[in-house]
């Protein structure tokens, strides 16, 4: 039997995210478990504020609010789904008996839950501007993008942390959304204060340079936690 | 013993000692209760994540018995913080809540986020991976903590100086803050104190009873840290 | 060599053990069975010497590295058979296998190889939730061997196979492969035929560490009461 050399040196971090990548997003193009889930609910949701409120458009504040309340909620359909096929079907302990970081779980799950938030928006934002937004839209795009760009990462972050550690519940499905949803209040402040302007009837306001730092900044802190503590999840 | 002394101590500065508020009156002495909880719960709250942290590194059950403590009873004073806030936001604007008190806003997210961690617990069978996972649930939601303050307060910067004032108190209303502060440090030790000597002690029941035969009392479920009889001594 | 040394082992869960004081030492190329009843220990062990838990007390030393601080130079070196199959159902069967080769960092050419000795050539394009039991547990054995492990941890590797299929597997985790081997079966006179070392748990304690030789069938009988 040949010594044991200093490491049995696994494959390169990228290459296993990629491949993980790549499994989540054909599992999901199967099942289609995720993202027609979150797009209907969304539009669905649109017509519950448009009942609710009793407003055939909204705009400014109002229009804001019901965006990213919207997106919030229909993102915790992903986050509850998100490791499910994994506990089920044991990729969670084939991975585990792999030689490769942990981490590279973290970066291809958040990866592919902001693959499934992007999918959301490209049809839940022209759906609201549809539905319900009474300026036009055109004007707003950039800044929105932007908005959305900066809290799809921290939606991405904390909703795989919060995936990661609900999963292992009982009554996942309630723990998830119920610890998720407080995390994500910055996002959902920030995100509503950075659009209210651009979605105000007199046509866009300018971008509220504070916001954009505050959505950065939490992209960053729960990126870097969401790095430093996701080991702990997996680990038994 | 110095806790009771320390918190009559304080009573007595705020009811008989500090000026009424030339403002608000009689009813601004709350503030003396409200801040000095206030401060303490989020002080609770950010060593609970500490423990936490102490926990994932040496994987010692006690520290993630400490941290249970400690974040229990945080939340039970962020409890009292929204109660009293409320009575002060009643008596200073006239409603029961005010958005724009950004200790008050903030302190119910964070409420509403802790509220989770005893769910969360009484979840996990495993007691290890209850433990395991707690702790991670404690030093993200601790890291939240101020980064939350910092976004309600950001949300509310033109509205309502509120803490800032704290600062240039007269002489008199600052001795009665500091020790009311200094009082409700104290209740908060001691009461950790006794929550984890009251842990151990029946921890080392169920370990005696397991040795003399009796059913297992344990296999019940619990939110509670559980300690294998290795982990049990003193506090 | 010795492939596996443990000593003094234990795993607690909550604060009943799953595993208390079990101590062994295997040689390369040699085969441990481990035989007891349901709750007894045996996958728990298997799951420690897997580097999928982590010893709570005692030593456990696998292919001259100790767990856990060196559990991942050893993961590339394990080949693992459980009770699940570990493989995506929504997959198909080659997918599934590419898919852990990428982990491994093992080329497309070793999991064609495979998918020809198990015999699997015209369903390895099926999703693996159209799949018999028996097939996926193929699969599963040659997920477990792609990387071509050293030491083998085989947790009822044969369960759901039928004779033919037996024959198709043995050249991968059977006794001609020459791999130090742990393995558990519904079936303890065929672990025995292969065994160089039995050990028997109960309640995760050490009731029985031989050679084989010294078990007759009531012997094997009484292990299981």
């Amino acid at each position: 039997m040949s010594a044991p050399g200093p490491t049995a040196a696994g494959p390169s971090t990228a290459s296993v995210v990629f491949a993980l990548l790549r499994k989540e997003l054909r599992v999901e193009l199967r099942t289609l478990e995720s993202v027609p889930a979150m797009s209907l609910l969304a539009v669905t949701t649109f017509v519950l504020f448009h009942f609710g409120l009793n407003r055939g458009r909204v705009d400014g504040d109002l229009a804001a609010g019901v965006l990213w309340v919207t997106l919030l909620f229909a993102s915790m359909l992903a986050i509850n789904r998100l490791f499910v096929a994994d506990l089920e079907q044991g990729g969670f302990d084939g991975f585990l008996l792999a030689p490769v970081s942990r981490s590279a779980l973290l970066l291809a799950k958040a990866a592919a839950l902001g693959v499934y938030l992007v999918a959301l928006e490209l049809v839940a934002v022209p759906a609201f501007a549809l539905l319900l937004l009474g300026p036009s839209i055109g004007g707003a795009l950039p800044g929105l993008v932007a908005s959305l760009a900066l809290a799809d990462l921290g939606i991405a972050a904390v909703g795989t942390l919060v995936a990661a550690l609900a999963v292992r519940t009982r009554a996942r499905d309630l723990i998830g959304p119920l610890v998720a949803l407080p995390l994500l209040i910055p996002v959902l402040l920030s995100g509503a204060r950075l659009s209210a302007p651009l979605l105000a009837g007199g046509g866009p306001g300018p971008l509220a340079g504070r916001w954009l730092a505050t959505l950065a900044l939490y992209d960053l802190v729960f990126g870097l936690i969401a790095y430093a503590v996701f080991d702990f999840l997996l680990e038994d | 013993m110095l806790t009771v002394l320390v918190l009559s101590a304080a009573l007595a500065l705020v009811f008989f000692y500090a000026p009424d508020d030339a403002d608000q009156g009689f009813v601004q002495r709350i503030f003396y209760i409200h801040v000095p909880l206030a401060i303490v719960a989020l002080g609770g709250f950010v060593v609970g994540a500490a423990m936490a942290v102490a926990h994932l590194r040496t994987r010692d059950p006690r520290w993630d018995m400490r941290s249970y403590v400690a974040i229990h009873l945080a939340l039970v004073l962020a409890v009292g913080v929204l109660i009293t806030g409320a009575i002060w936001a009643r008596a200073a604007w006239g409603v029961w809540w005010d958005w724009n008190d950004s200790t008050l806003v903030s302190f119910l997210i964070i409420f509403l986020l802790y509220a989770t961690y005893q769910p969360l617990r009484f979840a996990i069978e495993d007691p290890e991976r209850q433990a395991r996972y707690a702790s991670v649930f404690a030093v993200v939601a601790g890291v939240f903590v101020p980064l939350n303050f910092m976004a309600v307060r950001l949300a509310q910067a033109y509205v309502h100086p509120s803490l800032g004032s704290a600062k240039n108190l007269p002489g008199s209303m600052r001795l009665t803050f500091l020790v009311s502060l200094a009082g409700i440090a104290l209740l908060y030790a001691t009461l950790w104190k006794y929550e984890m000597t009251s842990k151990y002690a029946s921890a080392q029941l169920r370990a005696l009873r397991r040795k003399l035969g009796a059913p297992d009392a344990t296999a019940r479920r619990s939110a509670a840290p559980a300690l294998p009889p290795a982990a049990q001594g003193t506090v | 060599m010795a492939a596996i040394e443990i000593a003094g082992l234990a795993r607690h869960y909550g604060e009943r053990a799953a595993l208390d004081g079990v101590s062994l030492d295997l040689d390369a190329g040699q085969t441990l069975a481990v035989l007891g009843p349901n709750g007894a220990g045996k996958s728990t062990l298997l799951r420690v010497l897997g580097t999928l838990l982590r010893p709570h007390r005692g030593t456990v030393r696998v292919l001259g590295r100790s767990l856990p601080e060196h559990a991942y130079a050893v993961r590339g070196r394990i080949g693992f058979v459980g009770h699940d199959a570990l493989l995506y159902r929504e997959l198909s069967g080659q997918e599934n296998l590419l898919f852990y080769a990428r982990l491994y960092g093992v080329g497309p050419e070793r999991v064609r190889e495979l998918i020809e000795t198990v015999g699997l050539g015209p369903r390895a394009g099926d999703p693996v939730r159209t799949l018999s039991r028996g097939v996926v547990q193929r699969l599963a054995v040659c997920r477990a061997v792609l990387h071509r492990p050293e030491l083998l941890l085989l947790d009822e590797p044969l369960a759901h196979l039928d004779p033919a299929a037996l024959e198709l597997v043995a050249p991968l985790i059977g006794p001609p492969t020459g791999c130090t081997r742990v393995l558990t079966s519904h079936d303890p006179a065929r672990a025995l035929e292969e065994a160089d070392l039995v050990l028997a748990l109960r309640g995760g304690r050490v009731i029985l560490l031989d050679r084989p030789g010294i078990l007759d069938a009531a012997g094997v009988r009484e292990l299981y009461r």
